[in-house]
């Protein structure tokens, strides 16, 4: 077992190269999945929080108040375990005895899509709340119907306002799919733990996902900048 | 002569007004801010709606293409009644697409400008002919080029609003009314917003809009422009008609006590 750094890191029989890849792989999947779900709840929670019936406003509120403040690591909890529950109950009284567990994947996307999703909620609402609205009167003032005016005028100025926060979301999406290690996802802290353990070299392993995970972050992160620049540039004089 | 007086009377009585307000009211929470207001205004005409601040001139420039709703009242515009129905406070829009319709023909030009921020020049005058009136494109490019070319601003056609003087965005903001085609133009305090230097700019091609024939509607304080350019007065107070009657009439004086102090003020500056 005495190993170079290159051959543990590297793609041969005993390297962990390959599977840290594929792990990389896994956490960049579960985030973006889940960062898009949130997006989507983010949207609809904005929405809700915006509307005129006081009984959607409180749907919102509520929604923002519990995932924004339980812990992230609890809400995965809940969701993997109680689902599982609930559909090993619901098998069992089908006439199929056993346990059964909700896939891990599937599970973590949703659980980091709601957590994230009431992070997003508040970036869409604030953004709309930023926007003139001169130019939302000056659309209807011109004949716009109301679908028309969120398409055309609402939604890319909101998204322009929002970006930036939306950005910071993102990151800390990303580095809080780490905890989908707790319900057996192979993503990428969870495969550096598996090599740690059977080369007993923590350091190396742990180290090389600490990288893996800021060189994801990064290029994201520029990609994110890019579209930002790329949609302030009207703003600009 | 007696004939020829009844045929005038007759030609008055037939031709049918660009806009008319029967009754006009309009009340926010227990403060009504219209109470009452018949007017109307003949196509071609130019009317410059005057009033103290606070005296609802924007809030009855707003009711005319349904900015606000009205809270009593009908409104007609070339002959059309708008479909309006009881509601809490306030009427309520009865058919959707009469309105939306209507309001491509009764085009809105704001104090701030309103340019969309996140469109060019171009683009902004584009986006009600080509998504609200369906016209096509090509057709629509020339007509917004041609205008654009009217209002002076033809080169910068693909900036965007903030790269523009404030003379300019109002400039670029009259040109993506006149692009709708439509047959009445509000305006409301065009140059309120403006520096002193860039008034200019905007009144010119104004006044160019008026010598052409077009029906417009201007809340404005700038008098002397008022004087000149329109055919008819409005002068508002407290939510009434207090004067009415040809620029000649107003500001020879004497015809309204109100009025006169109301000029009054503004020539001691
Ligand atoms: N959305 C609103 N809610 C409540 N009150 C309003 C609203 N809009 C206008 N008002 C009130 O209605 C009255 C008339 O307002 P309006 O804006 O029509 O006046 P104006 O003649 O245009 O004045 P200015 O010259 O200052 O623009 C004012 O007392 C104003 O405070
Ligand atoms: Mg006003």
């Amino acid at each position: 077992m005495n190993l170079g750094i290159i051959e543990l890191l590297g793609f041969g029989s005993q390297g962990w190269g390959g599977p840290l890849l594929k792990a990389a792989g896994v956490t960049l999947a579960a985030a973006s999945c889940g960062f898009f779900l949130g997006s989507l709840l983010g949207i609809c929670g904005a929405s809700l929080k915006l509307a005129r019936a006081g009984v959607l406003r409180t749907i919102g509120h509520f929604y923002t108040t519990v995932f924004r403040g339980v812990p992230e690591i609890l809400v995965v909890y809940l969701f993997y375990f109680g689902g599982s529950v609930v559909l090993t109950n619901a098998m069992n009284s089908g006439g199929f005895p056993g346990f059964y567990s909700l896939p891990a994947f599937a599970i973590g996307v949703i659980a980091v899509g709601v957590v994230s999703g009431a992070y997003q909620t508040e970036a869409f609402r604030s953004a709309f709340l930023r926007l003139d609205r001169g130019q939302i009167e000056a659309g209807t003032a011109c004949g716009m119907s109301k679908l028309l005016l969120l398409r055309r005028i609402i939604a890319p100025q909101t998204l322009r306002v929002a970006l930036p926060a939306l950005g910071n979301i993102w990151q800390s999406v990303l580095k809080e799919t780490s905890l989908l290690s707790v319900i057996g996802l192979t993503e990428l802290l969870r495969q550096a733990g598996t090599a740690a353990g059977s080369t007993r070299q923590p350091l190396l392993f742990y180290g090389a996902a600490a990288v893996m995970f800021l060189i994801i972050g990064r290029i994201t992160g520029l990609i994110l900048t890019r579209m930002e620049n790329h949609l302030a540039k009207p703003w600009r004089r | 002569m007696a004939s020829s007086s009844r045929l005038a009377i007759a030609d008055t009585t037939e031709a049918i007004p660009a806009i008319s307000t029967a009754d006009l009211h309009k009340h926010y929470g227990g403060l009504e801010v219209l109470k009452g207001i018949d007017f109307h205004a003949n196509d071609g005409e130019v009317v410059a709606i005057l009033g103290a601040s606070g005296s609802g001139k924007s809030t009855f420039l707003r009711c005319l293409n349904l900015l606000e709703l009205p809270s009593a009242g009908r409104l007609h515009i070339f002959g059309e009644e708008v479909k309006l129905r009881p509601g809490d406070a306030n009427l309520r829009i009865a058919d959707r697409k009469q309105i939306d319709r209507l309001r491509t023909q009764v085009a809105m030009v704001f104090q701030n400008f309103c340019l969309w921020s996140h469109m060019s020049v171009l683009d902004n005058l584009m986006e009600a002919p080509v998504h609200v009136q369906r016209r096509g494109r090509a057709e629509v490019r020339d007509e917004a080029e041609t205008v654009l070319k009217r209002v002076g601003l033809l080169e910068r056609a693909n900036a965007y609003p903030a790269q523009l003087s404030g003379g300019q965005q109002q400039r670029a903001a009259i040109a993506r009314a006149l692009v709708m085609k439509p047959r009445v133009l509000l305006f409301d305090e065009p140059t309120s917003a403006l520096d002193p230097e860039l008034v200019g700019e905007v009144l010119k091609v104004m006044r160019d809009l008026a010598a052409e024939g077009r029906t417009m509607l201007i809340v404005t304080h700038e008098m002397a422009f008022a004087r000149d350019v329109s055919s008819r007065i409005l002068f508002l107070e407290k939510g009434r008609i207090e004067a009415e009657g040809s620029p000649q009439q107003l500001f020879g004086g004497g015809v309204n006590e109100r009025f006169d102090q109301f000029i009054s003020r503004f020539s001691q500056g």
